[in-house]
């Protein structure tokens, strides 16, 4: 059930508003692919895209070996046979039809057996946890209970792709933590190539192997969670990925490895042939001491916000306000002085011209 | 291969793409659904309109009798300069014309009156009873917009003015009413509001039950008086409502032939409808239609005027949503007073008329109200008596039995044929949100809306009189009568059809289709199953609309093709009122049971087919 998803050059408009503009990836079988973005970015049209709800204005679309889109050569392979499954936000169960109903529903335009289908129908809500829902309508269940059933009426028929548009964001923070785990495993069984859309950072960390950041209608980056994190391909992604949002900081390149901010340098691992540059640090690859140090410079804690597991101190040295991450309640007050160590490996060093990032 | 070739294979590819895009457009549901609408409404809508003004411009065999110079189908604007200067102008147009905004703005603020403060009794105040007067308001609608005319004449007939028979009044007073009593405006008005005030009723109580009554509560907290918060707090919420309610109802009365054919005729009181139908009535169709033409340009002009104080008024509308828990407004002593006005109203409005009616139906004699008088002949009356020209009683008339299965056959198969495009025409203009083909549809299914009635019969005289293109010359068929009547129709059902279809959210379909179902499947499975109640709904209401609409078809129905609404009127037309109310009872007891199977439905109800 291994499928690979190739994009190529895809473009949808509507009107003059271009959603997705020229984007092209490869997703490779049994990935997760989380699509990531602020609302308006184009992610969900991409998914109806590939789902074939939408139709491109360019570009194709191969589904396995199957080219089930181009613009070019007109086709467009119907939705139904692309054989894909959808899990809409809001559910989108069919009121009218009980649970088995609307499981069964695909597998009869299959023309599946009778009994078969009770076994598949009956597999599914086991796969989700919902044995013994068969006779409720939709009404009849709550929000997580439907969404559930949404999972089961896509696996029931095994698609070699599922695709997943917000299927959480409906649902309490609780509920939502279970599901995410859910989700997770029906991925790790079932081995289908995934396309998840999403405007939640943690959803797309926590669940993807791949994902995709995208900015009005563009594709910003396409890469594995962890270098997504740790070296954003530009400022927009940088900004975007983490909590709280990562330190930029305007900086000039005055010698080998070193950045000057403003009355202060720090060393850095990556070569710059620029001169003006902004230098991103994650708050928490910065260690705090209240003891002055060489290699630290000194700040003055403008404020602090413990918050049980961590803490957040907001640190001033005359222009420069730097945010810092710390495990644990910090014992710092207001005021008082500390001093901020950065490590080379983790400053990153971007183009103030374009945003983009700067690799050595 | 050489670049020549390599360029013309690209070149041809590039086609065979573009061809295989369009047709894919072309096969979407939504898309030929929009385009077969578009055909039907061209031929039920456009074609008329452009038939009628077309005839109105040119030399009609008619005319060559005055003018010898005319050749017949040349260009002309004689029927016009004819109909609208001079005497002829004056008795045909002006005259006639102010006699209907008369009559129409009188209806229009009388119903007003009536539905808005049954509408705030029923659904804002504590008076007891309020339920049952909440489902009877709604009857007035329900029999014949003529019903209350006949019933009037029948209590206010005058033998000072046309001799013949005296009415209750006259019999029981002993001197004849006051002519403006009897006949003309006044009663025009009094009769077409007691039927018409069912808009203002339903779209203010609506209104009225949207609003959260803490609005009312802050102004109250300030210290404001009731009337004042009535005034600045609650009436201008349901200005929107109210003007909703005038649009529908000036232009339903606009159009209204029944009420002053009965009540305004006898004094020669004509108003554009009834002048219309004259013309017609003697040949001269082609100044019938100017007339028609006159009156929809007005009935436009008003309903765009209208549309454009809702449109800056819509800002209030998003007070929508129900539910709120209103705080009724405490009657005190005014509880009981309201209560017994109110039961007055309607036994006034419902027994009285009927009470008449049907007393009307068992005398033998018109005008004597003695019980000896008493007789069944108008219903199972013998064949070749005194009475009735020899017609034989209403029931045993073979001919009544014929219009009866007529007016049936055609409420069914408008109410089936009404419900099917509401569906089909929801589903594509909805789906097409937002393009410019599911705009035009929705535009072309509005017009019929601001036709009046009768000008849309006369719209169809002009167009199947002679064969059109596939379609035969369908003038005096049974056809005919139907098509005309799913044709005005069409702004309703589409109004219910895309409300039905908006509340079925467009994943539903989708899921289907990505789970394999083709378009037939999904329809099948989804799209009706799910706008099943609407589609029932639409369909019943249709069935009662059309078994008591008289407007539309007057100028269509031919002796083979007579209904019953059509047929009270030719017995008023020659003397027979009575066997005319026998046919009157007989269609409300028709519609009665319609409206109460409609009640028996779920979702199913006047409101639902009005599109709300």
């Amino acid at each position: 059930m291994e499928t690979t998803i190739i994009i190529n050059n895809l473009t949808k408009k509507f009107g003059n508003v271009i959603a997705v503009n020229d984007v092209s990836l490869t997703i490779e079988p049994g990935a997760f692919l989380t699509l990531l973005g602020p609302s308006g970015c184009g992610k969900t049209t991409l998914l109806r895209c590939i789902a074939g709800l939408e139709d491109p204005d360019g570009g194709e679309i191969y589904i396995g070996d199957k080219l089930v889109f181009s613009y070019d050569r007109g086709i467009s392979i119907s939705p139904g046979k692309r054989e894909l499954g959808l899990v809409f936000q809001n559910y989108a169960l069919w009121p009218h039809m009980k649970v088995d109903k609307n499981i069964t529903f695909a597998l009869e335009i299959q023309k599946m057996p009778k009994d078969k289908m009770q076994e598949v129908m009956k597999k599914a809500l086991a796969e989700v946890q919902m044995e013994g829902y068969e006779d409720r309508y939709p009404r009849e269940m709550s929000g997580g209970q439907q969404q559930r059933i949404a999972l089961a009426r896509m696996l029931a028929y095994s698609p070699k792709v599922f695709l997943m548009d917000e299927p959480l964001s409906n649902l309490d923070a609780r509920l939502r933590m279970d599901m995410r785990s859910e989700i997770k495993r029906l991925h790790h069984i079932s081995k289908a190539t995934t396309v998840y859309v999403t405007h939640d950072q943690v959803e797309a960390l926590t669940m993807s192997t791949k994902i995709g950041i995208m900015k009005e209608g563009v594709l910003q980056q396409l890469d594995t969670p962890d270098q997504i994190y740790h070296f954003p391909a530009n400022l927009f992604v940088a900004d975007f990925i983490g909590n709280p949002k990562v330190n930029l900081i305007n900086g000039v390149v005055t010698g080998t490895n070193l950045v000057q901010i403003g009355d202060f340098k720090v060393s850095v691992a990556t070569l710059s042939a620029l001169k003006n540059v902004i230098l991103s640090v994650r708050p928490e690859d910065i260690t705090v001491l209240t003891e002055p140090d060489a290699d630290a410079v000194e700040f003055t804690a403008y404020s602090v916000l413990p918050a049980g597991a961590e803490s957040t101190i907001i640190a001033h040295r005359k222009e420069t306000e730097i945010t810092v991450k710390v495990m644990g309640i910090s014992k710092i007050e207001i005021d008082q002085k500390i001093w901020l160590k950065f490590d080379p490996e983790c400053l990153n060093l971007y183009d103030k011209e374009n945003g983009n990032l700067i690799t050595a | 291969m050489s670049n020549a070739l390599k360029d013309t294979d690209q070149n041809s590819q590039k086609w065979v793409a573009r061809v295989r895009r369009f047709f894919r457009w072309l096969t979407k549901p939504h898309i030929v659904l929009s385009l077969i609408m578009l055909i039907a409404l061209y031929f039920m809508v456009i074609t008329p309109l452009i038939r009628m003004v077309t005839t109105t411009l040119t030399w009609q065999p008619r005319d060559v009798v005055n003018n010898p110079d005319a050749v017949v189908g040349g260009f002309t604007l004689y029927h016009y300069i004819r109909m609208l200067t001079g005497t002829l102008g004056k008795i045909y147009l002006s005259t006639p014309l102010k006699h209907s905004f008369t009559i129409a703005i009188g209806a229009t603020l009388l119903s007003l009156l009536i539905g808005g403060s049954l509408a705030w009794l029923v659904v804002r105040t504590d008076m007891p009873g309020r339920k049952y007067v909440n489902q009877l308001a709604l009857i007035p609608y329900i029999m014949p917009s003529w019903t209350l005319a006949q019933a009037w004449l029948v209590f206010f007939k005058s033998t000072s003015f046309s001799g013949g028979t005296p009415g209750l009044f006259e019999y029981l007073v002993g001197q004849p009413p006051p002519t403006w009593l009897s006949y003309g405006p006044v009663p025009i008005i009094i009769c077409s509001a007691l039927h018409y005030y069912t808009f203002f009723f339903l779209f203010v109580s609506a209104a009225l039950m949207s609003i959260d009554s803490s609005l009312e509560e802050a102004g109250d907290l300030m210290g404001a008086s009731r009337w004042r918060i009535l005034r600045k707090i609650t009436l201008p919420l349901v200005v929107p409502a109210i003007l909703s309610g005038f649009i529908m109802t000036f232009s339903k009365v606009l159009g209204t032939f029944g009420g002053p054919n009965i009540l305004g005729t006898p004094i020669r009181y004509y108003v554009t409808a009834t002048m219309i139908r004259g013309s017609m009535g003697v040949g001269d169709t082609a100044d019938g239609f100017v007339l028609a033409i006159v009156l929809i340009m007005f009935s436009v002009i008003t309903i765009s005027i209208n549309q454009k104080l809702i449109g800056t008024r819509k800002s209030y509308e998003t007070i929508g949503g129900r539910g709120f828990m209103a705080q009724l407004s405490k009657l005190g002593k005014a509880k009981i007073v309201l209560l017994i006005s109110s039961v007055t109203f309607q036994i006034l409005v419902i027994v009285v008329p009927l009470g008449l009616l049907i007393w009307s139906s068992v005398m033998l004699q018109d005008g004597n109200y003695s019980l000896s008088n008493l007789s069944l002949q108008h219903w199972i009356g013998a064949r070749g008596t005194i009475y009735n020209h020899g017609e034989p009683g209403v029931l045993l008339n073979p001919k009544i039995w014929q219009t009866a299965w007529n007016s049936i056959r055609l409420s069914l198969w408008t109410g089936l044929f009404t419900a099917f495009l509401g569906i089909i025409l929801g589903y594509a203009i909805v789906k097409g949100r937002g393009t410019w083909l599911s705009k035009l549809v929705e535009q072309l299914a509005y017009i019929p809306y601001v036709i009046p009635g009768i000008a849309f019969g006369a719209v169809y005289i002009a167009m199947f009189i002679k064969p059109l293109g596939p379609i035969p010359a369908l003038y005096g068929t049974f056809t005919l009568l139907v098509v005309v009547s799913v044709a005005k129709h069409i702004p309703y059902s589409s109004r219910s059809g895309v409300s039905a279809m908006m509340q079925v959210g467009r994943e539903l379909e989708e899921a289907a289709n990505i789970s394999g179902a083709n378009a037939w499947k999904r329809f099948v499975r989804i799209i009706f199953p799910l706008t099943s109640a609407g589609f029932v709904a639409g369909f019943l209401l249709t069935f009662i609309t059309t078994m008591r609409e008289l407007s539309l078809i007057i100028l269509l129905v031919t002796p083979k093709t007579q209904v019953l609404a059509s047929q009270t009127m030719f017995y008023i037309e020659n003397g027979d009122g009575q066997m005319a109310n026998v046919v009157i009872l007989i269609l409300i007891t028709i519609t009665l049971i319609g409206n109460f199977v409609i009640g028996r439905f779920r979702g199913g109800s006047l409101k639902k087919g009005l599109g709300m």
